[in-house]
């Protein structure tokens, strides 16, 4: 019998009870009507957890990298938590969770947790839930937690106003002449990998990324304002990689690196895991940490009202014909712009 | 393939699939949706037979549920690991080796000692008919042979997840 007692779910997240652990993720993924009493009382003990996403393309190695960087993480002395993120079909509503097919090696061990999430409708690259998620996994104590989205083009940024450390994951030989139009996905990224490195043309991806890089004069990721992506020209003053401060500013600017690893042999992973860490040390040197906590703060709070102003106007059109107004519109009796107001002023 | 089985795929989608931007039919359903079901679709043992597995996770993903697919060589210690972890609703195991009557006992038994006995495990594969009355008893749900179709493999998930959930 699963449990049914808030309080019971709490302590036992907060306890270590991997099976109330698992319970807990349960409501928060299905939106259990007495999951927010949980999240409220999970949130405050939360802060502690490093979170680490890695995202990137179909097939580039993400759930490979992510196994064996857990691995490193743990020989490193550290906890963690993943969480693995595929698609929901459109069309039946259900899924094919498959990374954990990658990460056998991590199983046995309990300063391991891995849970796999479908998007649910969500198109973000997460699903609508993982920030919950997150809350209940850091409240449990894990130093790091890792989360997988689900293979990206490049559109599916939502990953970098969720984690602390964003890691972008290429391989070689995924179409070098493309890596121009996937900027959108390379601007979220605090680290480049080049995953794959033991195929041919690999030297060829890593030269590529790192012109882009170049290209893009300050090597470093754009900053944000107002939880918005914001080209570097047009920041926000106050933020380290503003092009024209001193030069003392500009030492405290991250240079993203473009790095190489064979994730199925676990070559150059902990090379990997320590600029991680020390991307983390500079997060929490420069006061970054801070603003990084603002914004993913800020996109829980928004993605949070924008639901429930979804759920708002939705219930109201119980109240309402909503079908023989869509029928007008069809019939172009009614437009499109006077039949939205009318829905959202429920009349 | 029966008219009948043809229609329960083609369904139309989950009533719990996210609403579309305007979802004119579920507009004035306000009910929240009834949370997805789970299994852990999983093959033990040394046998490396996994078209059954993969067929039977793309069917149960085609109708609308959340599979959580592990591979092969998976130890009963893994399997029990992952529902955990998951908190699946199914275990659904494919075994095509003729160990099932060493395999499946020991997964429910790691399944109760870790307080998941609501966990409704399912079998599929090649098992002897003698063999499915023990299975039953050791605490198996339902078993699945060659040819068993979607429809009832789905169904059956269905109604016993409904069955344990009401307990
Ligand atoms: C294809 C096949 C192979 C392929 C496997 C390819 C692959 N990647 O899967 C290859 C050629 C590799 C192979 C090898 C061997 N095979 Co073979 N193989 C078969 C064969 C002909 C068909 C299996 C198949 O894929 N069926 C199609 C799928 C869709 O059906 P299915 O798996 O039965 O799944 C259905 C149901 O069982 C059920 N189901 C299955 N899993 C699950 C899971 C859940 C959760 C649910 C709900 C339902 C469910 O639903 C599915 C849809 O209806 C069977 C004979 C047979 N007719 O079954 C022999 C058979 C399974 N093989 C057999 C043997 C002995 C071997 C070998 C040991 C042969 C040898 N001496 O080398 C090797 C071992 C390989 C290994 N590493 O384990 C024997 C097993 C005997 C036994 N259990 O007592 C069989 C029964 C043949 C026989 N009559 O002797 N084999
Ligand atoms: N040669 C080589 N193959 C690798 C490496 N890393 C991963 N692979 C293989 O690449 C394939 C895809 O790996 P996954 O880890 O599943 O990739 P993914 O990005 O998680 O895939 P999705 O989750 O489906 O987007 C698998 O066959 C891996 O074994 C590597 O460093 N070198
Ligand atoms: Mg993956």
């Amino acid at each position: 019998m699963r449990n049914q007692d808030p309080a019971q779910l709490i302590a036992g997240v907060r306890g270590g009870d991997r099976l109330r652990l698992a319970q807990a993720i349960t409501w928060v993924e299905n939106e259990h009507p007495r999951a927010v009493e949980l999240l409220a009382a999970l949130y405050p003990c939360g802060g502690g957890s490093h979170i680490i996403g890695v995202t990137g393309a179909p097939g580039s190695g993400k759930s490979t990298l992510v196994t064996a960087l857990a691995r490193a993480i743990r020989a490193a002395g550290q906890t963690v938590a993943i969480v693995a993120i595929d698609p929901t079909s459109p069309f039946t509503g259900g899924a094919i969770l498959g990374d954990r097919v990658r990460m056998r090696a991590l199983s046995g061990d309990p300063g391991v947790f891995i849970r796999s999430m479908a998007t649910r409708g969500s198109l973000g690259g997460l699903s609508k839930t993982t920030g919950g998620v997150i809350t209940v996994l850091d409240a449990a104590g894990f130093d790091r937690i890792l989360v997988e989205t689900v293979g990206v083009g490049q559109a599916e940024v939502e990953i970098a106003s969720t984690a602390h450390t964003t890691v972008v994951v290429e391989a070689p030989g995924l179409g070098d002449e493309i890596q121009a139009i996937k900027a959108g996905i390379l601007e979220i990224a605090d680290l480049l990998v080049v995953n794959k490195a033991d195929r041919p043309g690999a030297d060829k991806t890593v030269q590529a990324l790192a012109m882009m890089l170049e290209l893009d004069g300050t090597h470093a990721r754009p900053r944000r304002h107002h939880g918005r992506l914001v080209p570097d020209s047009q920041a926000a003053t106050g933020t380290p990689a503003h092009a024209g401060q001193g030069e003392s500013r500009d030492d405290a600017r991250w240079r993203v690196e473009v790095l190489k690893t064979v994730a199925s042999t676990e070559e150059g992973v902990e090379t990997l895991r320590q600029r991680i860490e020390a991307h983390r040390d500079w997060l929490l040197e420069t006061g970054e940490w801070t603003a990084r906590e603002h914004l993913r703060a800020a996109h829980a709070v928004e993605a949070l009202l924008r639901a429930e102003l979804e759920r708002r106007i939705r219930a109201q059109w119980a109240a309402l014909d909503v079908r023989a107004l869509v029928e007008a519109v069809a019939q172009r009796r009614q437009d499109p712009y006077h039949a939205a107001q009318r829905l959202l002023a429920g009349h | 393939m029966n008219q009948q089985g043809q229609h329960s795929i083609e369904q139309a989608p989950d009533a719990s699939a996210a609403p579309g931007p305007l979802d004119v039919a579920g507009a004035t359903d306000t009910t929240p949706a009834a949370p997805r079901i789970r299994v852990l679709v999983a093959k033990p043992g040394l046998d490396g037979h996994d078209r059954g597995a993969k067929v039977v996770a793309r069917a149960l993903r085609d109708a609308g549920f959340e599979v959580i697919y592990t591979g092969i060589r998976q130890t009963p210690q893994m399997i029990a690991e992952a529902a955990l972890q998951e908190d699946v609703d199914v275990v659904g195991l494919s075994i095509l080796s003729g160990a099932h009557m060493t395999l499946c006992p020991k997964i429910i038994e790691l399944l109760r000692n870790q307080g998941q006995s609501h966990v409704v495990v399912v079998v599929g594969g090649i098992v002897p008919e003698e063999d499915i009355p023990r299975l039953q008893a050791a605490g198996v749900y339902a078993v699945f042979g060659p040819g068993a179709t979607t429809e009832a493999i789905a169904a059956t998930l269905r109604q016993a997840v409904a069955a344990a959930q009401g307990q």
